[in-house]
């Protein structure tokens, strides 16, 4: 399958496969004017199988959300059809307003316009508990 | 700004601080009575618990200062809808120091974001407790002139017992502690606080479901509540709850040393014939709940 390459804009290559959706969503591309490309269960040699993600616009993404999805993503800056940028992925310490508590004692489950705030507290294992209950983030 | 929160907000220097106020405070009550003249407490209690609340206000009236509040959500603001931020921000700007209870966990972290006065968490659900936890620190000194170097038996609800996991996190601290849970299988203490606790601070532990067997080797008993509705059939809550219960007759399998603990309140688990038995430190407890927490609120405050 081929998917045209792209003059200026980014690459969001080495998504674990099957994540490219969320990942859409999670950083309101649908939402964008241009065009976007998701690309799921592309070959790789290191992976297996991933996903890549194209925007034919260069956009600050939000490195959080991709981190928090997975820190292995990398994100390609690309003008005048050449490379001219990657951006470093870390684990984020903290995320907001990615994910929601679902603990249903937790204050947040009444107090709607708290913050939902998640706390990363173990980096081996990836664990986020929330900030609130400590209630661990079901999503990884 | 100043709260307690957690008990994880506290170092073990600053624990052995309060401690060693508040034995102070008991040793010498008249020094302390206008510690906090001109101070005031707000008890914002979004939910009835009548021993914690009146002990932070016995405390703050015990060093001089004035007592202010509500004791349920229904005589509050919240009742009309008004978030726990508004709330506090509010009662920040009347007073000194607040102690609140709520049944939701994480209130007290969102009141001291908002308060802009220090506030202590007198219990957010099953989530954190932490003044029940210095209380507890401060009986187990008292009755034993240490904290290090002895065998805790924590029986009963291990699973769902808030008191009993903070117990553990704070005692874990101290040089030479054995736990022994003694609880019934449905009941045991979550993997994640063996794990987490006391595997990572390779602290020595036994489970047994027998609290006779136990009785002989502990220094300290500390009793849980183990209620009808954690089971999933009445048969089990039959067969396991008369196990559970403290006797004279299970108490004289224990040491002449031995120290009875309990969080209160009670309702089956320590027979009220074990009250005059010299060992029950239960209702000390609950004396010592005062002086730890006017310890914290001199500290929470500033005041030497």
């Amino acid at each position: 399958m081929n998917i045209d390459g792209i003059t200026n804009g980014l690459v969001i290559d080495h998504i674990e496969a099957g994540k490219g959706m969320e990942l859409y969503n999670a950083l309101h591309l649908g939402d964008l004017e241009s065009s976007v490309a998701l690309i799921k269960n592309v070959t790789s040699h290191k992976m297996g199988k991933k996903d890549i993600i194209k925007v034919d616009e260069v956009l600050d993404v939000d490195l959080d959300i991709l981190g928090f999805i997975d820190p292995n993503i990398t994100v390609n800056i690309i003008k005048d059809n050449e490379i001219i940028g990657k951006k470093h992925i870390e684990l984020p310490k903290e995320v907001k307003n990615i994910i929601k508590c679902k603990n249903p004692r937790c204050i947040t489950s009444t107090e709607q316009e708290l913050p939902h705030i998640f706390r990363l507290t173990n980096i081996e294992k990836r664990t986020y508990r929330c900030i609130y209950c400590e209630t661990e983030a079901e999503h990884k | 700004m100043n709260n307690l929160l957690s008990i994880l907000d506290l170092t073990t220097e600053e624990i052995d601080e309060l401690i060693e106020k508040a034995q102070d405070i008991i040793a010498h009550p008249d020094y302390y009575h206008e510690k906090c003249k001109y101070k005031k407490l707000a008890t914002l209690f979004f939910e009835p618990s009548t021993r914690t609340r009146l002990s932070f206000e016995a405390a703050m009236l015990d060093l001089g200062g004035k007592v202010m509040g509500f004791s349920e959500a229904q005589a509050s603001s919240a009742a009309k809808g008004e978030s726990v931020a508004d709330t506090v921000r509010t009662v920040g700007c009347y007073v000194d120091i607040i102690a609140m209870r709520h049944p939701k966990e994480g209130a007290p972290l969102v009141a001291s974001m908002h308060a802009g006065v220090p506030i202590i968490n007198a219990g957010d659900g099953g989530h954190n407790h932490p003044t029940q936890t210095l209380t507890d620190l401060l009986t187990i000194k008292c009755e034993k002139g240490r904290l290090t170097n002895m065998t805790i038996g924590l029986c009963g609800d291990l699973k769902f017992g808030r008191t009993v996991h903070s117990l553990i996190e704070a005692m874990s601290r101290y040089e030479g502690i054995k736990f022994i849970l003694i609880s019934p299988e449905e009941l045991k203490l979550p993997n994640y606080v063996k794990q987490e606790i006391l595997d990572k601070k390779g602290i020595e532990y036994e489970e047994t479901r027998d609290l006779i067997e136990a009785m002989p080797k502990l220094d300290i008993l500390y009793m849980t509540r183990v209620q009808r509705e954690r089971f999933f059939n009445e048969e089990d809550y039959i067969r396991l709850k008369d196990s559970y219960i403290l006797t004279p007759e299970k108490m004289t399998y224990g040491k002449e040393s031995l120290t009875v603990m309990h969080p209160l309140p009670r309702v089956n688990e320590i027979s009220v014939a074990v009250d005059d038995d010299p060992r029950a430190a239960y209702f000390k407890q609950v004396s010592n709940g005062k002086f730890i927490r006017m310890a914290l609120i001199m500290k929470l405050l500033n005041i030497k």
